[in-house]
């Protein structure tokens, strides 16, 4: 037997949420005002889980460690939010939300969560306009919708290319006006450092106001982590560049599990590194993909001189270029999902044709498009097919309409013109599928510690579809969550304020003041970033897009080994006293650092390939990932058993009731 | 490329601060200002000194915490970029770059080039809502619907990232630019616009006691703001203002 349980709800898939709802304890409005809760982050899950929460009549203390809950890197997100509501009468539902979840998920999601999720999907649109998000509608002045990610329906809701950001404005506004009553208190500026348990139950936090170095105690009668996802362990990544693993780590190291760590989503269509100087990867939407068409040279004589500049892609002939998708996935093509178009990326860059000057590069071109869409128009226009400039200003123009701004995104970073000579992109980090484990009511293996959001591993199994991440974010935090911290806190009512003077505070704060005096009077010799940057290498090059089991093992012994090089030779400038960004990356880095670790330990366990983790040893004969349901239809959750010892992993086994387990296969 | 940096360094808020010199050669041409900034910081790193204290976070342009005043203007040169999306080619090979903080006294310095923007989000908080609760019975999304035009300019409205440029490009330090996206936005959608009259009267209220100064008209908001956002929201937020006054009154 286990030692988790999932807790999930008896009764049919689709009843479980409603039957759930009406048999769990409640609090009495009084009794809510005697309740505190923390919540850590304030992106969509963390502000709207405040907001609700402080509306329903606690009292809640929010931290978040940018000078405004505004900043969180929700607001980063583009493409859209997935919702059940077939407003355009295609079939869609909340089964076949549900059913595309699990399958993209590469049936590693746990069934009962995503069909809740799907549930809770069509309110959150509700709740949405009613806040006033500005969504693109139609000339009717009805909700616009898009596909997204190889589904068959159109359910995403999109505000032009800036969706989480204005949900996330929404949930920020939300939070604002509760903010304002006092309901929330707002701790901009804060970092959380240590989860302070006592008896077994979540009971506050150690945080450190980055402004005045301070280190404060806050306790709570139950702590939510809202605290994102983990893909700067990379260095490069799409994430912000404050993005970091340090509270999940933290509540980690104090008893919550960490489930499936290896799962990455490594998004296809990024703009590709320039140098060494790089900090960070920027996204450009995969819609892109519609009308690109992806290629490399077919020789490598030809990708060396484009390489070193004397030879322009457009100059390549048609019968000298290789596009690669359409030769190996011709049914899907350029539109193959995200993790197949970014390994076969990387197998061909790795193969020496890639066409920047890093050589991690590959083209997405418009020309074909251009022509396409001009002829279309030359025939509406009575211009003759013959016409080649006048056909191509009409496609240009064409391409314009659908993605000038993408286009002119990539001109300002990438100073080329996208629409005279191919765009370059490659894969880059994304989005982390794995996180801390949590049950059916989002709590983790701690009593009293939530997590939601990116920051839990739950619902979207080894591989996100498009438009599903705003989704959970808010489903959780607006919907789930007030119902499920409920039935837990409805046992506390008798409880009383928490004091911080209890000998568990002390002994947290005392860790990690320890801690900070320790990077602070290291006076080694190598910044912080020369770390962060030689991990993102070692993480990128073996525990990346594609993994296999000697790769792995060098990569956790070179981890171990930059692991003592940082803890003997980092160099950490300025006091604990005031601002100080060097100690703050510190802390992150030192975690990344032990959750990188873990990370390849995750990918050695899991000795088949699925969605987001590819196994080099576990492949088709036709180099297709090849998943082992017999034996790994189960979540790895990773339980800490202290300083230099091995953690422990669990399993939980996942039971597939209402989806039945298929090959996913794009040939 | 090689470039002479003018740097604003001011140790804590109670510190007066200089500007202080220093050389920087070897930057890439292809490399963002923030990762220019990046490599001064580690060269100061490496020498034991304390690197230069700057805000930044997504580093793509929407999170609206970067925050630089460059050579004179918010952000740097260029139109419709926030300092992490500017790029060094727009500088030339031996340029001297000055480089400071927001100017404002309702924008507090903490560290070097990082300000408090506190402000904002206590404008916010006195009014930049719609009062509902998220309890999810609200009715459903497509009972009301909103005119294409006017959906397209509440969302054109609410595209304001919040970073701040509009009020240190001002003569003034007004935060009129910030204050009347988020006011048009509300308005211009019927969930909002139940509350309009009183929410600009708390919000603009709010912005006076903030400290910040008052519209003239100049136009240098809109000029620098990295979105875009119209004057004519400020315009929308005048009449908007007056009308409620009076029917207060």
């Amino acid at each position: 037997m286990s030692v988790l349980n999932s807790n999930i709800p008896e009764g049919k898939m689709s009843e479980k949420w409603e039957n759930y709802k009406e048999h769990i304890d409640l609090v009495n409005p009084a009794n809510k005002r005697g309740i505190d809760v923390i919540v850590v982050g304030t992106g969509l899950a963390g502000a709207s889980a405040s907001a609700t929460l402080g509306e329903l009549g606690y009292n809640v203390k929010t931290f978040c460690f940018q000078d405004s809950p505004r900043r969180a890197h929700s607001i980063a997100a583009q493409g859209g939010i997935n919702a059940a509501k077939n407003y355009q009468g295609d079939g869609d539902s909340v089964f076949r939300l549900f059913y595309d979840t699990v399958k993209g998920g590469d049936y590693r999601s746990r069934e009962a969560n995503v069909h809740r999720l799907a549930e809770v999907s069509g309110n959150i649109i509700d709740q949405c306009v009613a806040q006033g998000v500005p969504f693109a509608r139609e000339y009717g002045g009805l909700l616009d919708n898009r596909s997204f990610g190889g589904v068959l329906v159109s359910r995403t809701f999109y505000a032009a290319g800036q969706t989480g950001q204005q949900l996330l404005l929404g949930a920020y506004s939300a939070l604002s006006r509760q903010i304002a009553i006092g309901k929330v208190q707002m701790y901009n500026r804060h970092e959380m450092l240590d989860v302070v348990v006592v008896d077994g139950k979540a009971r506050g936090i150690i945080a450190r106001n980055l402004i005045t170095g301070e280190i404060e105690r806050h306790s709570a009668h139950a702590v939510v982590l809202a605290s994102g996802g983990y893909g700067n362990v990379f260095f490069l990544s799409t994430n912000a560049m404050g993005s970091n693993v340090t509270a999940s780590w933290k509540a980690y190291k104090r008893g919550a599990f960490f489930a499936n760590p290896c799962y990455t989503q490594i998004h296809p269509t990024c703009i590709p590194r320039s140098g060494d100087h790089q900090s960070k990867l920027t996204l450009m939407s995969e819609s892109l993909r519609n009308d690109g068409r992806i290629w490399v040279p077919l020789h490598k004589e030809d990708a060396e001189k484009v390489r070193n500049g004397s030879l322009k892609p457009t100059d390549i002939p048609e019968d000298r270029r290789d596009y690669y998708l359409e030769r190996r996935y011709p049914a899907f093509g350029n539109l193959v999902p995200r993790d197949v178009a970014s390994r076969a990326a990387k197998e061909r860059c790795d193969a020496g044709f890639g066409v920047n000057k890093t050589g991690e590069a590959v083209y997405l071109d418009f020309a074909s498009a251009i022509q396409r869409y001009g002829k279309v128009q030359a025939r509406l226009h009575g211009i003759a097919e013959s016409n080649t400039e006048e056909v191509t200003r009409l496609g240009k123009e064409v391409v314009k309409e659908k993605y000038g701004n993408l286009f002119e995104m990539y001109e300002k970073i990438v100073d080329q013109n996208p629409y005279e000579t191919p765009m370059m992109i490659y894969p880059a980090v994304h989005y982390t599928m794995g996180g801390t484990w949590v049950d059916y009511n989002l709590m983790t293996t701690v009593n009293g510690l939530y997590a939601i959001g990116e920051a839990n591993f739950s619902d979207h199994g080894a591989n996100r579809l498009g438009a599903s991440a705003l989704m959970q974010g808010l489903a959780d935090g607006y919907f789930v969550l007030p119902y499920t911290i409920g039935d837990y806190l409805a046992k506390e009512i008798r409880t009383g304020k928490i004091p911080t003077d209890l000998p568990e505070f002390v002994a947290a704060e005392k860790e990690v003041v320890d801690r900070i005096n320790k990077f602070l009077n290291n006076k080694g010799s190598k910044p912080v970033d020369y770390f962060h940057k030689k991990l993102g290498k070692v993480m990128w090059d073996k525990v990346g897009m594609a993994r296999n089991e000697q790769g792995l093992k060098e990569a956790i012994a070179e981890i171990q080994a930059i692991k003592e090089e940082f803890w003997s030779d980092v160099f950490v400038p300025g006091s604990d006293k005031g601002l100080n960004q060097e100690l703050e990356k510190a802390g992150r880095v030192a975690d990344f650092i032990e959750l990188g670790e873990l990370f390849a330990k995750d990918a050695l366990n899991r000795k088949e390939s699925c969605g987001g983790h590819f196994r080099e040893e576990y492949q088709t004969a036709e180099g297709e990932a090849l998943r082992d349901d017999k034996n790994f239809a189960y979540v790895a959750a990773w339980q800490y058993k202290g300083e230099g010892v091995e953690p422990e992993m669990h399993k939980e086994q996942l039971e597939f009731v209402e989806v039945e387990l298929k090959t996913r296969s794009y040939k | 490329m090689n470039l002479k940096l003018k740097v604003w360094r001011q140790s804590g808020a109670s510190d007066k601060g200089k500007m202080v010199d220093y050389a920087l050669s070897d930057i890439s041409p292809d490399s963002s200002f923030l990762e220019m900034i990046d490599v001064l910081n580690m060269q100061l790193v490496e020498k034991g000194e304390e690197p230069v204290a700057f805000d930044h976070d997504c580093r793509e342009g929407i999170c609206g915490m970067c925050s630089m005043y460059i050579n004179g203007q918010p952000h740097g040169p260029g139109d419709r970029v926030t300092t992490c999306q500017l790029h060094m080619r727009s500088f030339k090979d031996g340029d001297t770059i000055t480089i400071e903080p927001w100017r404002a006294s309702a924008f507090p310095v903490i560290k070097d080039l990082v300000v408090d923007r506190g402000a904002f989000d206590r404008i916010i908080q006195a009014g930049g809502y719609v009062s509902v609760n998220t309890s999810g019975n609200t009715q459903d999304a497509n009972s009301i619907p909103i005119p294409k035009a006017d959906a397209d300019a509440a969302f054109d409205a609410a595209t304001c990232i919040g970073c701040g440029a509009c009020v240190a490009a001002c003569k003034n330090a007004s935060a009129m630019l910030f204050v009347s996206a988020k006011v048009s936005q509300l308005d211009l959608l019927p969930q909002g616009k139940v509350e309009s009259k009183q929410r600009v009267l708390n919000m603009v209220a709010q912005m006076d006691k903030e400290g910040f100064g008052n519209c003239t008209n100049t136009g240098a908001c809109e000029a620098e703001c990295p979105k875009g956002i119209s004057l004519e929201n400020i315009a929308r937020m005048n009449r908007l203002y007056l009308a409620s006054e009076i029917s207060a009154k």
